[in-house]
């Protein structure tokens, strides 16, 4: 396995297939995941392709699959995943799948069609008896009344048309659904008011619909009419609103026959019905069967057909030619799997490498604790083949400049241990399966939170906080006694005076500077602000120009290994220069004072800020002494220095590439200069530019022919990167203040949440009672503030922060990112 | 209220960093890690040693003092003391 620093070697592979060997070595390749193929047929549309009948073929599968899938998820069971080893089935399995499942689909399309006629007839059978059985009022007694007077065939109201001779009743019976019934009844209600008499019922039972499933409670009715009109009206109006209408027999006993008869039918039905729905449970025990396992294999065989689709035939030779990108380490590995995959066919498929002429993808093999810090600089941009790969050093300066801003015993202590559970468990089955997206996360990033833990509590006791606490690992440096008996405080005098100062020129006040961290006795001084700010500030600048002249350097490494001495000179020591002669040299300043400026010149100690604001300027401040003699001197030839190295930056890459260019096309001299030249062509042809942008990294291929070289683009990139870098490292510096910032705030936030919250509690009452009781609701308060506000919110800013210094701040001195990975065939998928 | 001397905890935090950073490579196992641990190794070291120099180094000539409320004063004299 390569290490991180950059790319592995990717080669460019051509595969020699046997058609009738073809599917078999694909389908070993994708097990093993060794080859990215590449298209080409590219030009051909998807419909053309050879392979499409087979993929169409898998699609349908897949279809039916589906439809397999979702009755059986209707029917609330569950599919167990598939567990094996399964490979790709080869072709002539195709058709015994197929076979099967269309079989299965059929069967269960047919079940659940019976199974849903049954079902509605039994619903019809049940409302029949319904209607039937329920006893009904007042139609029965208009019934009755209306039987009784015919008998005495005398009519009851004296009709005036004399048409309502004969009174007979007749019914309509049936039932409807239960919100429609309101609206029936006043229609009917309002069409033949006065002829007839209505009663609405609510079913004592619930009733299954069919279809859905969902129960619900129909509404019976008997209509008790009279006359032939009336009765088409009712009937029209019943159709309309979907009522099931059933024969009404006037007689009890007629009825109560019918009802048995239904009764007995229901019965049947029923049976029938329990039947079916075993036959139908069989059938989906046998989906369940071949399911998990059949998807697998169609989907892996489909991936296959379409990996073949890529491959172009070679008439000639009867066997399909593949391209892919191979790890040149696995081209072993690749060589045998062929063999392998091909022995049956007799020809055996062969791989070659063949040089290429585009830029390979990148392969950076990556362990599951380097894989997160791979992530985040992926994040920003793959890198360029074979160009120096940043995550080797963000691994710690990212966790570093986090705990930079984050810095806290407590708090880091807090995320250390919780990243550390996180880690110990990360094999545990239940926590590999969790669904949660913001788990999945932080779980991803558990090695990312233990070094960011692990360095805040570092950085924590530098800045000697714990939950905003200075700890006395050592005694302080500064006594106030000394201070006191030398000032003559008294007791009186200290009452007078709210604050005081120690006084450093003192002697025996300042006694030496603490070993580690900050004094202790700044976190009880209400100044403290005052010297953090000048300590953090200073310390930002420190730690930004390192890190950035870390980037510089980076770069020549890219230099060296693509051939390319001549950037070395024209741009990475400019660079350096520039970088290193102006802010370099504040970096000096400020160690400097920090060495040589003691307390008995502090009224009159030189300010760097001024310094440095006239080394541009070119100016002079008469009351701003000099730090060292030959101050002046030294600043103006670091500026001039350093103005220089822009034109060099700026015109000295594209000069050179103009110049070489000129000599390869334009041999002008005699022959000796010619040898001369070509001598000096072959050693050009290792350093081979892609001419046409000075900052394209050659392909890791060798044989190379000169690309176009155009002098303006050349001219106008240089530019470009001049301007980007010398304006960059300026704000680029100021940029790294937030550092101070977010330290800062981080602090501050700390400290409010304790003096507000916590110490509220532990400040309470003398009795010992009521202080315990306050205390829990106060430390809970705390408590989760914390989590919330400095741990989650801070966390989650300072990340934010440390990842933006690292992407721009960082890799603009070194990194293009503009590759693209390897993605081999294969059949895992990570989803 | 103790004297500290400077050149004592530089000889040590010196000598400690370097030998994570300097001596520590050389007894990194052979293994397909070995280069990025390595340079875990010396970056962790830079690192961490000049957070610290850089914290030393800023107290070391203090130009002004703590600034303290009277009652501090008249507690800390007593109880550091």
């Amino acid at each position: 396995m390569g290490s991180m620093f950059r790319s592995e070697e990717v080669a460019l592979v051509q595969l020699f297939l046997p058609t009738a060997a073809a599917y078999s070595c694909v389908s070993q390749l994708g097990e093993l995941g060794l080859v990215e193929f590449r298209d080409l047929n590219a030009s051909v549309s998807a419909f053309q392709r050879r392979f499409v009948v087979d993929v169409r073929r898998c699609e349908e599968l897949e279809k039916t699959f589906t439809f397999l899938q979702e009755e059986v998820r209707r029917a609330g069971l569950v599919l167990s995943p598939p567990e094996g080893k399964l490979p790709a089935p080869p072709p002539r399995d195709l058709l015994r799948i197929q076979e099967e499942t269309d079989r299965l689909a059929q069967e269960l399309r047919d079940v659940r069609g019976n199974q849903q006629a049954l079902r509605a007839q039994l619903h019809q059978l049940r409302l029949h008896s319904a209607v039937l059985g329920q006893s009904h009022g007042p139609p029965m007694a208009a019934a009755a009344y209306a039987e009784g007077p015919s008998s005495e065939r005398t009519p009851l109201i004296s009709a005036p048309g004399g048409s309502h001779t004969d009174l007979k009743v007749n019914f309509v019976a049936g039932a409807v659904e239960p919100h429609k019934a309101a609206a029936l009844e006043r229609l009917l209600w309002r069409a033949c008011r006065g002829f007839l008499i209505a009663s609405f019922r609510e079913m004592e039972s619930q009733l299954e619909d069919p279809v859905t499933g969902e129960p619900a409670t129909w509404m019976t009715f008997v209509i008790s009419y009279w006359g032939e009109q009336i009765g088409q009206k009712i009937r029209k109006i019943t159709d309309c609103f979907h009522c099931h209408i059933f024969p009404y027999l006037e007689q009890e006993q007629a009825r109560h026959g019918v009802l048995q008869q239904l009764q007995q039918q229901s019965q049947e039905l029923q049976e029938v019905l329990e039947e079916t729905e075993r036959f139908l449970s069989q059938v989906l025990g046998r989906v369940q069967q071949l399911l998990p396992s059949g998807q697998v294999q169609v989907r892996k065989m489909k991936a296959v057909y379409l990996a073949l689709n890529q491959c172009s035939v070679s008439t000639t030779h009867k066997c399909l030619i593949a391209e892919g990108w191979c790890a040149a380490c696995d081209l072993p590995a690749l060589q045998q799997a062929l063999q392998d995959s091909s022995s049956e066919a007799g020809v055996s498929a062969v791989a070659h490498r063949i040089p290429c002429r585009d830029m390979p993808p990148t392969l950076i093999r990556t362990n599951r604790f380097t894989a997160s810090f791979q992530g985040i600089v992926d994040a920003y941009g793959v890198g360029r083949y074979q160009e120096v790969n940043p995550a080797p050093y963000t691994i710690i300066t990212f966790p570093f400049l986090f705990a930079v801003m984050f810095g806290d015993v407590g708090h880091g202590l807090l995320m250390f241990l919780f990243a550390l559970a996180m880690v110990l468990m990360e094999n545990r089955p239940a926590v590999k399966a969790a669904q949660n997206e913001i788990w999945q996360t932080f779980f991803g990033g558990r090695y990312l939170l233990l070094l960011m833990g692990l360095f805040s509590i570092y950085t924590g006791f530098i800045y000697n906080e714990c939950f905003s606490r200075a700890t006395t690992i050592f005694p302080s440096g500064w006594s106030v006694a000394a201070m006191a008996n030398q000032s003559g405080w008294s007791d009186k005098y200290l009452s007078q005076h709210p604050v005081l100062t120690l006084d450093p020129n003192i002697p025996g006040v300042f006694l030496g500077p603490y070993p580690f961290g900050i004094d202790p006795v700044w976190s009880l001084a209400s100044n403290h602000l005052s010297f953090l700010n000048s300590f953090k500030m200073k310390m930002s600048v420190i730690l930004g120009v390192t890190h950035m002249a870390f980037g510089v350097f980076l770069s020549i490494f890219n230099h060296v290994h693509f051939g390319q001495a001549h950037r070395l000179l024209l741009e990475t020591l400019p660079e350096l220069i520039f970088l290193l002669g102006l802010f370099g040299y504040l970096v000096f300043l400020v160690v400097y004072k920090w060495l040589q400026v003691s307390v008995s010149s502090a009224a009159s100690a030189p300010s760097i800020l001024i310094h440095f604001i006239n080394m541009f300027l070119f100016a002079h401040s008469s009351t701003n002494l000099p730090l060292f003699p030959g101050q002046e001197v030294t600043q103006y030839t670091l500026v001039v220095l350093a103005l220089a190295m822009v034109p060099v930056l700026l015109l000295g890459t594209p000069l050179y590439l103009l110049r070489q260019h000129h000599r390869r096309h334009h041999p002008q001299m005699g022959i000796q200069d010619e040898n001369k030249d070509r001598l000096l062509d072959s050693s050009d042809a290792s350093i081979s530019e892609n001419g046409w942008s000075p900052d394209e990294e050659k392909a890791g291929c060798p044989g190379d022919e000169e690309a176009e070289f155009v002098a303006s683009e050349a001219f106008m990139h240089q530019a470009i990167h001049t301007i980007e870098f010398c304006l960059g490292c300026i704000s680029n510096t100021a940029s790294y203040l937030r550092l101070w910032a977010l330290s800062l705030a981080h602090a501050q936030l700390s400290e409010v949440l304790w003096a507000m919250v916590m110490r509220v509690g532990l400040s309470m009452g003398r009795e010992v009672g009521v202080a315990a009781v306050v205390l829990v609701p106060v430390f809970a308060a705390f408590a989760v503030m914390t989590v919330a506000i400095l741990l989650v919110m801070e966390g989650l800013s300072a990340f934010l922060h440390a990842l933006r210094l690292h992407w721009v701040e960082f890799q603009n001195k070194f990194y293009l990112g503009t590759g693209y990975k390897l993605s081999p065939f294969t059949f895992t998928t990570d989803d | 209220m103790t004297a500290h001397s400077f050149a004592l905890p530089v000889i040590i935090f010196t000598t400690f960093w370097g030998i994570i950073g300097i001596a520590g490579p050389w007894f990194v196992p052979k293994g397909p890690n070995r280069g990025v641990i390595i340079t875990m190794l010396v970056a962790t070291a830079v690192c961490c040693y000049l957070f610290w120099l850089i914290a030393i180094l800023a107290q070391l000539n203090p130009l002004f003092g703590p600034q303290l409320k009277n009652e501090t004063i008249w507690y800390v004299r007593f109880l550091w003391e």
